[in-house]
């Protein structure tokens, strides 16, 4: 398996959700808006800000911090 | 009465053009009962019925996140709307149908609005919304809100509904083991009397929210079974793993209803919005181009606001002072009530009704930036800022609403989850100038400036900012140290703005100012009056009426500033009660009526060019007026941070109108 910390990927890259080991509070947030286990998102933006994703039709940022506890299984 | 409909939905889901769109001019904006929640009321007619229209926060899910969140769940469990329309973005259908699964567990009447269907086409996303309809077991209906399309439809299904028998049973399967020990968390629960379904209760004390976890905390029944406490202690082990185990379910179910009913292309197509994006968000332009972006802003209410349409309003309210005075003067009106009339109310109010093109103006760009989704963009560049001062980018769109009032300003910080970003959000929030300040401004740049009023303006807001963000990392450093917290945003496509919202978003905050206008600064205008042409028989306006020896008190704080007449002291003190005051006080202590232009060559004559930028310095820091700082009081809850809030901002004013005033006069300004 290729897991990668969200923060490591680079745009254009895409993957599955695999595990988020933030606190209990912001993982269930994600899990929410949709970065259940197993959701497929594609990375739009990974400079100095907060890396952008899509995510089915929608797009998020997320802040380095969070990205930086979210694995994610990349898909080539 | 009339059934109640409630509006629930995803933000960016088109819910506030739903709700305009079926509510029209029918509308009043409260609070939701002590929260400082928005509650939006509205009421539609159909075929000779009329239903009330509930507006609930727009939220992700039903839980306890924000209290967006927990208004939008006790309103849909306690507030007893006859059916529930979920609005639902159709082209993010799953992340917006996993808040019809919460809708759908806790049993209420839903219908779904699946919105948007004509930027799904677009995307070439396609809907066989009669099979949606059968596997969800509750009415779609297509709709394109801003175009007004399916609203008939909408209202027909609702209204079928309200009349129908609830929804059956509706239960999702979250496995083996949690199902398991959802039934028997039912069968205890079945023992106590409570007025909520049991099946969502059960459900939500897996995943671990307060709500529940507080109900169950007063059963005493349960409290008192051993073999509950055991069963209950085994449950609060496995909560975290349960509770993302509930969601994944929630998501399986989602799917297995969207396959088949949804066909969408492969890849989703790159829109225009990603080519947008690409520039607007981009790591070196993003930001000269928000700021490029907001100069504009300021130029065009500038421009617009006031050279075209104020100085017309402006002609318009004198020519109605001259025919009341002479109505008055006809009649023998005793002297005072001419002089309070015309010298009090019409100046008073005569200055501020000058203004409302330019808050219009204001009002409507701001308005087209937020409905368009470029302002999640702003607070996407401005992460990386925010981040520095210790905040989180999303701070940076209260400091935006603050540019239009500070009230809604500070309202805004309770998007914001952690308490260290809301407090300092709410601290440095005053520092966003507020539209009641423009007139202030206005005044002083007719005088000096008037070759350079969209810069001055922008450099003031600007200087604003600045402080703003020295004030944050300070705070950050000082009062509130801790983890800055994450940050997760939805960046919406961009779209056409619709007309309707931005013109109803506009016309709810001139309506405010001017309800203000009416009330708080008459009062002001009419007390400051009385104050000077006490006591009788001094000159009025003079330095020995009441208000003169009150201002010359104060004045002498000013003078390390330029600024030390009693004249400009009272005119500040005026603007702590309200901003909107302060022009009509400088009316009436400098130039006796406060006619624009008269106002503004006295102006000139006693300033000079260094004391207006110190002078304007100081209005734009200083103390915000009373009705923020009892916001700030209601929102932190403790008279302490509103009183520290009115006194460092004055603090601060005044050391910087005193520094400009200073280091200017030694550089040789005058
Ligand atoms: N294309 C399209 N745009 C819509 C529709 N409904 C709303 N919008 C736009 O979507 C944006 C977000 O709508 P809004 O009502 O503010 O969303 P809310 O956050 O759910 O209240 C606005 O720019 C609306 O003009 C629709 O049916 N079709």
């Amino acid at each position: 398996m290729n897991c990668l910390s969200l923060i490591r990927l680079n745009a254009g890259d895409h993957g599955k959700v695999e595990k988020i080991l933030a606190g209990s509070a912001a993982t269930k947030r994600l899990y929410e808006m949709g970065f259940n286990t197993g959701a497929r998102i594609k990375v739009l933006k990974n400079d100095s800000g907060p890396i952008i994703v899509c995510l089915g039709n929608n797009k998020i940022a997320l802040g380095r911090g969070l990205a930086e506890k979210m694995l994610i299984n990349i898909e080539h | 009465m009339g059934n109640t409909i409630a509006l629930v939905g995803n933000p960016n889901s088109g819910k506030t053009t739903l709700f305009n769109a079926l509510t029209g001019s029918n509308q009043h904006v409260g609070n939701w009962p002590g929260v400082t929640v928005e509650r939006k009321e509205g009421e539609v007619r159909f075929r000779d019925k009329v239903y009330k229209v509930v507006d609930l926060p727009g939220t992700y899910s039903l839980g306890a996140f924000s209290e967006d969140e927990m208004v939008a769940r006790d309103y849909i469990l306690t507030g007893n709307p006859d059916v529930v329309i979920n609005v639902v973005d159709a082209t993010n259908l799953e992340r917006n149908l996993y808040l019809t699964t919460q809708l759908l567990e806790m049993g209420v009447k839903v219908i779904v609005a699946l919105n948007m269907v004509d930027e799904a086409e677009s995307k070439e996303i396609y809907f066989d919304v009669k099979a949606l309809s059968g596997r969800l077991g509750i009415p779609v209906i297509p709709t394109i809100a801003c175009r007004r399309q399916g609203l008939d439809d909408l209202l027909a299904a609702a209204s079928i509904k309200i009349d129908s028998a609830k929804n059956g049973q509706f239960a999702i399967s979250y496995g083996e083991s949690i199902d398991t020990k959802l039934i028997t968390l039912k069968s205890y629960l079945s023992k106590s009397e409570l007025a909520i379904p049991l099946n969502w209760l059960a459900i939500k004390v897996l995943e671990g929210e307060e709500y529940a976890l507080r109900i169950i905390k007063e059963q005493e029944a349960l409290q008192g079974s051993t073999d509950f406490r055991s069963f209950y202690e085994e449950l609060a082990v496995h909560r975290d793993e349960y509770q993302l185990d509930i969601v994944d379910a929630r998501y399986n179910f989602v799917n297995t209803i969207v396959k088949g009913t949804v066909s969408r292309p492969a890849e989703p197509k790159t829109t225009w919005t990603d080519k947008a994006d690409d520039i607007l968000t981009h790591k070196i332009w993003g930001l000269p181009i928000f700021a490029a972006i907001m100069l504009i802003v300021f130029q065009l209410t500038f421009a617009i606001g006031e050279d075209v349409l104020g100085e017309s309003m402006a002609e318009g309210i004198e020519a109605l002072g001259e025919i009341i005075k002479s109505g008055l003067v006809s009649i023998s009106a005793p002297w005072w009530v001419t002089g309070f009339v015309t010298e009090g109310i019409i100046a008073g109010l005569g200055e501020i009704i000058g203004f409302i093109p330019l808050i219009l103006v204001l009002y409507l760009l701001l308005g087209l930036l937020e409905d368009s989704g470029y302002m999640a963009r702003a607070a996407y560049v401005m992460d990386n800022i925010m981040r520095a001062v210790g905040l989180q980018g999303k701070t940076f769109i209260s400091m935006i609403v603050g540019f239009g009032c500070n009230v809604p300003g500070v309202m805004s910080t309770r998007t914001l989850e952690n308490r260290k970003d809301r407090m300092i959000a709410i601290l440095i929030n005053p520092f966003m100038s507020c539209g009641a300040k423009i007139p202030i401004y206005l005044v002083f740049i007719a005088a000096f400036f008037p070759k350079h009023g969209g810069l001055v303006l922008f450099s003031i807001y600007f200087l604003g900012i600045l402080m703003a963000l020295i004030m944050a990392k300070i705070f950050s450093k000082t009062l509130f140290t801790g983890e800055v917290s994450h940050f997760i945003m939805e960046l919406p496509p961009y779209r056409k703005p619709t007309l309707r919202n931005v013109i109803r978003n506009m016309w709810d905050n001139v309506s405010e100012f001017l309800v203000r206008a009416g009330t708080i600064i008459l009062t002001v205008v009419s007390a400051l009056w009385i104050l000077a042409v006490l006591p009788v028989g001094v000159e009025a306006y003079g330095p020995e009426s009441i208000l003169g020896r009150v201002g010359s008190l104060i004045a002498p704080i000013f003078k390390p500033a330029g600024f030390g007449t009693w004249q400009a002291a009272v005119g500040l003190f005026s603007g702590i009660a309200a901003k909107e005051a302060v022009v009509a006080t400088l009316g009436m202590v400098y130039a006796g009526v406060s006619e624009g232009a008269e106002l503004v060559s006295t102006i000139r004559s006693v300033f000079t060019p260094l004391t207006a930028v110190a002078f304007m310095v100081m209005t734009l820091l200083y103390t915000p007026c009373a009705a923020t700082i009892a916001m700030i009081k209601k929102e932190t809850g403790s008279v302490k941070w509103a009183t520290f809030a009115a006194t460092y901002t004055f603090a601060l004013g005044w050391l910087m109108a005193v520094l400009v005033f200073q280091i200017g006069s030694l550089l040789g300004f005058a």
